[in-house]
């Protein structure tokens, strides 16, 4: 779908993005993730086209960025705003118009649009009668009115309310579901492992880690395990297939161990070694949360 | 092409559509016809005071010959002037006292300040009488010397290839002036509601929205023409409806023709290309001017940071202008007016005053390719910084940092 290979972008005296190369293949929900200031937005606004890259091409659907492409975008920035003055209405049509829609066909979406969210009445109100967040809700509608092929949001739920944030989520995620590939950025993890296929993670105008979740979680793997059991204290003589890292004292007589395996082992090795021993009530590797991982990466870069 | 159409008729209708627009449409035609009610009504007021001169006159020579007339009559008690201040009745009443010795001062006593008008009268019939008498005593017949005075009124007639054609001094200076005066305020007018079209706009934060789906260079383009566009509207409307009041307050004031009629009429057969230059000095000066100030509104966050960009723009009208309203329309034809009227910052004011006083064609062609060449680069400079300006918040913008922009590549 999204093809962005070796950007570079210099603004006077700072790189912006500095040779960054991204695949979002058409259907994901792609993540692209850092820290503020790490060149997520330059990044969004050379895919929107707002501003061209120094070096490096950007190629959708296999053909070259041009302007043919911006009506198969939708683009949600992370700077939120519509004319204050116009009506609600009238102010989607124009924008959907702008991203080559007829009036006619505008109309007929943004009913069923407001229909669906719960905005009839908001027709000939103007943006400035309304609340943040509900500012926030017509403007994700004009995002996705034009239904672009590409939906892309810049920390698309800063700003919203918890509720508003929910209906948010599920339509993007029902967007997905009927194919339309989602880029969004966000530097909150927790919306991250909830909501993507794959992520890209930017720091200081660098791309340095990317991937599908599950294979980034695979190779941030190391063997660590839960194990919970009831019982007494456990020695571990002979020769176990782990090495212990922890020990804690539960209710009830149960104990959690945390454990890292040797080398050559599996869990079902640890299992044999202990079923003999004791009482075990659950046992569970420990897979580091993106956001761990994103903390160890950024910290292991000056 | 298609997205600047959508962009113009959305700035053209949601100005159009403001209270502000409709009232100061309605405004302006009826200040104008409550100016030319009251200086109707003024004109055919016959109400004035009625002023009693009473001559004192010393000398001997003047008594009986004051002519009474329409608001000044003439008395000649007798007595002498001290007297005759103690006897006035009315406060517009005046006591006139001629000296034996014409060689002395000729005073008007009044109670209130006189009228330069009333003082005039005087003056002007004691010289004719003073005259008189001087030309009988030295033996010139009077009556025949009215028979053969002139009476001449000059008619002005200008020359051309195609014949002399009668114009009127009156509606040329009228129309330069304010066809100077028009360019100037709506350039101010429109150019800052360009302005603040773009600086709503970036603090509204819809811009990236926007140009997410058009160019910037569309997106200003479209914001110009637009307001352009409200502005030739409100000015159609101006003149439409100033035409009609005055003709319905002309008709009930027993003036025959409206103003505006009588202006085109006296304008003669110039008129044609005198309006249409005006249209063009007011299009391209438009154009010009509204550029830089879309840059300047792309390079601040707030109406209120303007001043240190708009200074050195207004600047040159400005100057233009009090120089052409003082000066230039008295020396159209000087190096100044010629050089003033073909550099585009200032061409749009002082070619206007130039106009009406037949402009060499060379002169004109000149002026307006460079006016036309003029709005091209300063729109291309201004495309540059905009593009740039509209996504920068929060910084405090400089001189350097504009060039710094305007460098900037895609």
């Amino acid at each position: 779908m999204l093809s962005i290979r070796n950007i570079v972008k210099q603004y006077a005296g700072h790189t912006a993005l500095n040779d960054v190369s991204l695949e979002v293949k058409s259907g994901q929900v792609f993540g692209l993730l850092g820290p503020n200031g790490a060149g997520k937005t330059s990044l969004i606004r050379i895919i929107n086209q707002i501003t061209a890259p120094d070096e490096g091409e950007v190629y959708f659907d296999g053909e070259k960025l041009n302007q043919s492409h911006i009506e198969r975008i939708g683009y949600l920035p992370e700077e939120r705003g519509l004319y204050k003055k116009m009506e609600i209405g009238e102010q989607m049509i124009y924008l959907a118009r702008l991203k080559g829609l007829s009036r006619d066909e505008a109309t007929k979406r943004l009913k069923l649009w407001f229909e669906k969210l719960g905005m009839q009445t908001w027709w000939k109100m103007k943006i400035e009668e309304l609340s943040k967040g509900m500012q926030q809700k017509a403007q994700f509608v004009a995002t996705v009115l034009h239904e672009p092929d590409l939906i892309i949001l810049d920390e698309p739920f800063s700003g919203f309310d918890p509720v508003n944030a929910e209906i948010i989520k599920e339509e993007i995620l029902e967007l997905n579901k009927k194919g339309t590939t989602i880029l969004f950025s966000t530097h909150r993890m927790e919306s991250v492992e909830e909501l993507c296929d794959s992520i890209a993670l930017l720091h200081n105008s660098k791309k340095i880690l990317d991937g599908p979740i599950r294979d980034i979680k695979n190779t941030y793997r190391n063997n660590i395990f839960l194990i919970e059991y009831t019982g007494d204290k456990l020695e571990f003589n002979g020769e176990p297939p782990f090495e212990l890292i922890t020990e804690t004292e539960g209710f009830d007589y149960s104990r959690t161990i945390k454990i890292k395996l040797n080398k050559g082992n599996t869990s079902n090795d640890v299992l044999k070694y202990l079923i003999p021993k004791t009482h075990i009530n659950m046992l569970q590797e420990v897979i580091p949360s993106m956001n761990e991982i994103f903390i160890e990466k950024v910290s292991l870069i000056p | 092409m298609n997205k600047v159409l959508l962009i113009i008729q959305r700035e053209y209708i949601t100005r159009v559509r403001k209270k502000s627009f409709i009232v100061m449409t309605l405004l302006v035609p009826a200040l104008i016809a409550a100016m030319y009610a009251v200086i109707a009504y003024v004109a055919t007021d016959q109400n004035e005071t009625m002023h009693v001169v009473n001559v004192i006159d010393n000398s001997g020579q003047y008594k009986g010959k004051f002519q009474s007339e329409k608001y000044v009559k003439y008395n000649y008690p007798d007595g002498t002037v001290d007297q005759a201040k103690v006897n006035l009745k009315d406060d517009d009443d005046l006591v006139l006292g001629i000296p034996a010795n014409a060689k002395d001062t000729v005073v008007l006593y009044a109670k209130k300040k006189t009228t330069l008008s009333l003082t005039d009268n005087v003056q002007r019939q004691m010289n004719d009488i003073a005259s008189g008498i001087s030309l009988v005593n030295a033996g010139i017949d009077t009556a025949r010397l009215h028979q053969i005075k002139s009476n001449i009124v000059i008619k002005s007639s200008e020359m051309t290839s195609s014949g002399e054609k009668s114009t009127s001094i009156g509606a040329t200076y009228a129309l330069s002036f304010a066809g100077a005066i028009l360019i100037y305020m709506s350039i101010f007018i429109y150019g800052a509601q360009v302005m603040r079209g773009v600086i709503e706009e970036k603090t509204s934060r819809i811009i990236e929205v926007i140009v997410s789906s058009v160019k910037p260079f569309q997106l200003m383009m479209g914001k110009i023409i637009g307001v352009g566009l409200v502005g030739l509207t409100q000015f159609i409307l101006w003149i439409v409806l100033s035409a009609g009041i005055s003709y319905f307050v002309g008709h009930s004031s027993s003036s025959s023709q409206s103003p505006i009629y009588i202006f085109m009429h006296n304008l003669g057969s110039n008129a044609g290309y005198e309006i249409g230059c005006f249209i063009f000095y007011w299009i391209s000066g438009f154009l010009f001017y509204s550029a830089l100030f879309a840059a300047v509104g792309s390079a601040v966050d707030s109406e209120t940071e303007t001043q240190q960009f708009m200074f050195p723009i207004t600047l040159p009208l400005l100057f233009t202008y009090l120089l052409s309203v003082s000066w230039l329309f008295q020396a159209p034809d000087s190096p100044l007016a010629v050089w003033l009227s073909m550099i585009p910052l200032s061409a749009p004011v002082a070619m206007m005053v130039r106009i009406p006083y037949n402009v060499p064609g060379w002169q004109l062609g000149i002026s307006m390719v460079l006016m036309i060449v003029g709005f091209l680069f300063t729109t291309y400079v201004a495309s540059r910084i905009y593009r740039v300006g509209i996504l920068m918040y929060g910084k405090k913008t400089s001189y350097k940092e504009l060039v710094k922009w305007f460098f900037y590549k895609e």
